[in-house]
């Protein structure tokens, strides 16, 4: 009797998880179907791997992606005989990169993803297709900071797992203090109370930013250090990898690269540099 | 509260006048408190309606990241509860075998998943279902995350299923075997439906967090769940961080909160008229001997991860 | 196999999680036992907030919570609680963050325990004459505390366990140091994680062996 009683409220509980879950994988198989169905009748589908929360580069909005970084995946998979509709867009957190090509989760990753020997043990890589330098971010009326020399005494903010604040405290400030946080909204909100005096990372990243925010924030412009962003992709797909060097050599010569800049991170007042020199040739 | 407390008198005229000088002092101190948060707030621009627009007059936000995320969060605690529930009563009750070569391994399989942190396992999870399965990699976060919660809330709910049953009068059991009942019967007839009800308030603090852990697997395996959905809201609405973050907190505190309500509405009517049997377990198993004070209405312990 | 550890800290980092856990620990037993005092404390208006205040840091997720130590206190509000630099701080507003959490889990075990001593022994000491705060100090808290142990360690393991999160603001810990190791040594993420786990294994079993005897030890037998 008691226990009927006791199981009938599990039952309850049970039944509304369930009802719960269900719905829930519905809703995924829709999004699913939407994104690989290939309607466009472009026939082939592609799984590319960006950030979500990068504004300018890779960022999600109520009405899609947009970004740089959106454009030049949307570039190559067009040049792939894939139309706009059949991508899938798929997040790509950065300690998940090399497993989620390993796995072949994605087809490639465009998501500010700079290239390594550490990460060429386990993935290759396609490109560079822009070549970012570490660069700082300060607020519009600050006029004290002109580069990583001027830090001594500052205080600087980075995201914690990256390590381009600690090599301008080794190499460029030492009194420098540092704050790392999660992601980048919480050290632009740090910035704009106050917290702190800078951002660092690299110069794309944070003219996404100052574009974001129009009129609160501007990149110092004193670039240093060198960041290859390339495609990355499975290991030893030099098939692969000839198709995203074509499609980013037309992109640089169309003009399409350019416009891309300028569009994403010229409302900062940021410029689009010469194209980079495609390095990564011979996929091991 | 109409019924005094037993630790304190009922309050004379003295004892009157002493309470109403705390409660206004005490009043007094916390407006001060949120009269600087709201000014410091303002001053900093942390109140200006663009950051908060997004939440409190639009549903695009919501649909765009929120309810995406909330959908996944309650998708990946539900079944992680589903799941964990019965594993937890099996090693639970394994642990309290005759046998040692049952019980020693239960107890010591319990012992050290107890130990290890929900993200180490969640990550074990994801990458051995890329490694051996091919579990489609749009669910695979999801199957890891509720992999993760399901090895370590099992172990704990071992431990709550175990101190539920112990904490029954021993009579319970000798009364059971002296009629004849075999020890599979004695716990499925006897212990077991008397400590649902005694370790309910446990298992449900355990549900708490369980909703709350799934945030663990958003960071690091990009499970996209509600805080995971923070970043690219935030960056999306010109970094209002704080605001974000205080609406998905309220979210989550709205969602916990309605849980522990049903808890206990459930274990008051689950308790009716059974006080009679003298065990009850708080959610931290503690053991509330037959003439104990009952100073608050629900006698919920909680437990954290 | 394990030579880029060498590289790193591993020790130093975990010693940021015991000196966390160990300050947390501390800290959150006492607000905590505040707390469970004006729980059950003949005015309301503290009962209302010891209530209010346990709903609300129980339920939210604690990285929200360390975070708005930092974006909110000290961004916002301008709180250093006497750092000089953001390692002093963030140590700091990271403790500051646990104790608001941990304690309401404190508060609530204590809640557990105060229930189980006998009407008897708060009747008994009113009648001697003592006032609210000496029946709670002197006779109820004492036998409460004992019957608790087990409940307390449960909450000190996963105290521990949830030091990891102060890596949200920078802290110098143990799950920051993973983060750091996975970024420039990709090629060695199970060895990373798997070091990691064994070191929590290692800080967290012994605790949970210790303080389970040391329950049965002083449980008071009735």
């Amino acid at each position: 009797m008691r226990f009927s009683r006791v199981l009938r409220a599990g039952a309850l509980v049970a039944a509304t998880s369930l009802a719960l879950a269900a719905c829930g994988g519905g809703g995924d198989d829709e999004g699913g179907n939407g994104g690989g169905g290939g309607e466009g009748g472009s026939g082939d589908s592609l799984t590319i791997g960006i950030k979500f929360d990068q504004p300018g580069l890779g960022q999600q909005t109520p009405d899609g992606y947009e970004g740089f970084d959106v454009d030049v995946a949307t570039y190559i998979a067009k040049e792939m005989g894939v139309s706009e509709d059949s991508i899938e867009w798929k997040e790509t957190p950065s300690a998940e990169r090399e497993n989620m090509i390993d796995n072949g989760d994605v087809d490639f990753i465009v998501a500010t993803y700079s290239i390594t020997d550490e990460r060429k043990e386990r993935v290759s890589f396609a490109g560079p297709y822009y070549i970012a330098h570490q660069d700082l971010l300060v607020r519009q009326d600050d006029s004290a900071i002109t580069g990583p020399d001027s830090l001594n005494g500052k205080k600087l903010c980075s995201v914690s797992g990256s390590t381009s604040a600690q090599r301008v405290k080794d190499e460029y400030a030492q009194q420098v203090d540092l704050l790392e946080y999660g992601g980048y909204s919480e050290c632009l909100t740090a910035l704009e109370n106050g917290q702190v005096d800078a951002i660092t990372t690299d110069d794309v990243i944070l003219a996404g930013l100052a574009a974001a925010n129009p009129g609160k924030f501007k990149v110092v412009g004193e670039g240093f250090s060198d960041e290859n962003y390339g495609v990355g992709i499975p290991k030893g797909d030099a098939e692969l990898q000839t198709q995203i060097n074509d499609a980013i050599t037309k992109m640089f010569e169309d003009g399409a690269w350019k416009a891309a800049i300028d569009k994403h991170l010229g409302p900062a007042g940021f410029e689009a540099p010469e194209p980079p020199e495609i390095t990564e040739t011979s996929a091991s | 509260m109409s019924a005094p407390s037993v630790l304190y008198d009922a309050p004379g005229p003295r004892a009157k006048r002493r309470n109403l000088l705390y409660t206004v002092l005490f009043v007094v101190a916390f407006a001060a408190l949120m009269w600087w948060v709201i000014g410091a707030m303002d001053e900093k621009g942390q109140l200006d309606w663009a950051k908060w627009e997004p939440y409190l007059a639009g549903t695009e936000a919501w649909t765009t990241y929120l309810l995406p995320g909330l959908v996944n969060t309650l998708k990946g605690a539900g079944l992680a509860i589903l799941i964990a529930l019965p594993i937890g009563a099996l090693f639970g009750i394994a642990r309290m075998s005759d046998h040692w070569w049952i019980a020693r391994p239960a107890g010591m399989i319990v012992e050290f998943f107890r130990a290890v942190p929900v993200l180490v396992m969640m990550f074990f999870a994801n990458a051995a279902y890329a490694e051996f399965t091919d579990i489609d990699s749009d669910v695979r976060p999801l199957y890891a995350v509720v992999t993760g919660l399901v090895i370590y809330n099992s172990s704990v709910l071992a431990e709550v299923v175990r101190a539920g049953i112990l904490s029954l009068p021993k009579g319970q059991s000798e009364a059971a075997l002296a009629v004849g009942m075999r020890k599979g019967q004695l716990m499925t007839n006897v212990l077991l439906p008397q400590a649902v009800t005694a370790m309910l308030p446990a298992i449900v603090s355990q549900i708490v967090v369980i909703v709350k852990d799934t945030t663990i697997g958003g960071a690091l395996l990009g499970f996209d769940e509600l805080l995971a959905q923070a970043r690219p809201a935030a960056s999306f609405y010109q970094a209002n961080t704080i605001a974000t973050l205080v609406v998905i907190a309220v979210v989550f505190i709205v969602l916990n909160y309605l849980l522990t309500s049903f808890a206990n509405w459930l274990e008051r009517r689950l308790r009716r008229g059974k006080k009679s049997t003298g065990a009850v377990v708080g959610g931290d198993m503690v053991e509330e001997q037959a003439p104990g004070m009952h100073l608050t209405d629900e006698s919920t312990g909680h437990r954290m991860n | 196999m394990f030579d880029f550890l060498s590289e790193y800290d591993v020790l130093g980092a975990f010693w940021t999680n015991v000196q966390l856990t160990v300050y947390s620990a501390i800290g959150s037993l006492i607000w905590g036992t505040i707390l469970a005092g004006m729980r059950v404390s003949p005015v309301p208006v503290m009962r209302a907030f010891s209530t209010a205040y346990i709903n609300v840091f129980r339920n939210t997720p604690l990285t929200v919570l360390i975070v708005a130590t930092s974006l909110g206190l000290n961004s916002t509000l301008g709180v250093t609680l006497g750092g000089e630099d953001f390692d002093q701080m963030g140590f700091r507003l990271a403790v500051l963050g646990f104790i608001v959490y941990t304690s309401t889990f404190v508060c609530e075990s204590l809640r557990a325990g105060i229930n189980t001593v006998p009407v008897g022994q708060a009747e008994a000491a009113r009648a001697l004459g003592l006032g609210f705060s000496q029946v709670l100090g002197i006779v109820v808290l004492p036998q409460a505390f004992r019957s608790v142990v087990a409940p307390l360690a449960s909450v000190l393991i996963a105290l521990t366990k949830n030091t990891t999160v102060a890596a949200a603001i920078g802290v110098d810990e143990a799950a920051l140091l993973m983060d750091e190791m996975i970024e420039i040594e990709s090629q060695a993420l199970f060895l990373i994680t798997l070091v990691i786990a064994f070191g929590f294994v290692v800080l967290t079993l012994p605790t949970g062996l210790l303080l389970g005897w040391v329950a049965k030890k002083v449980a008071v037998k009735r």
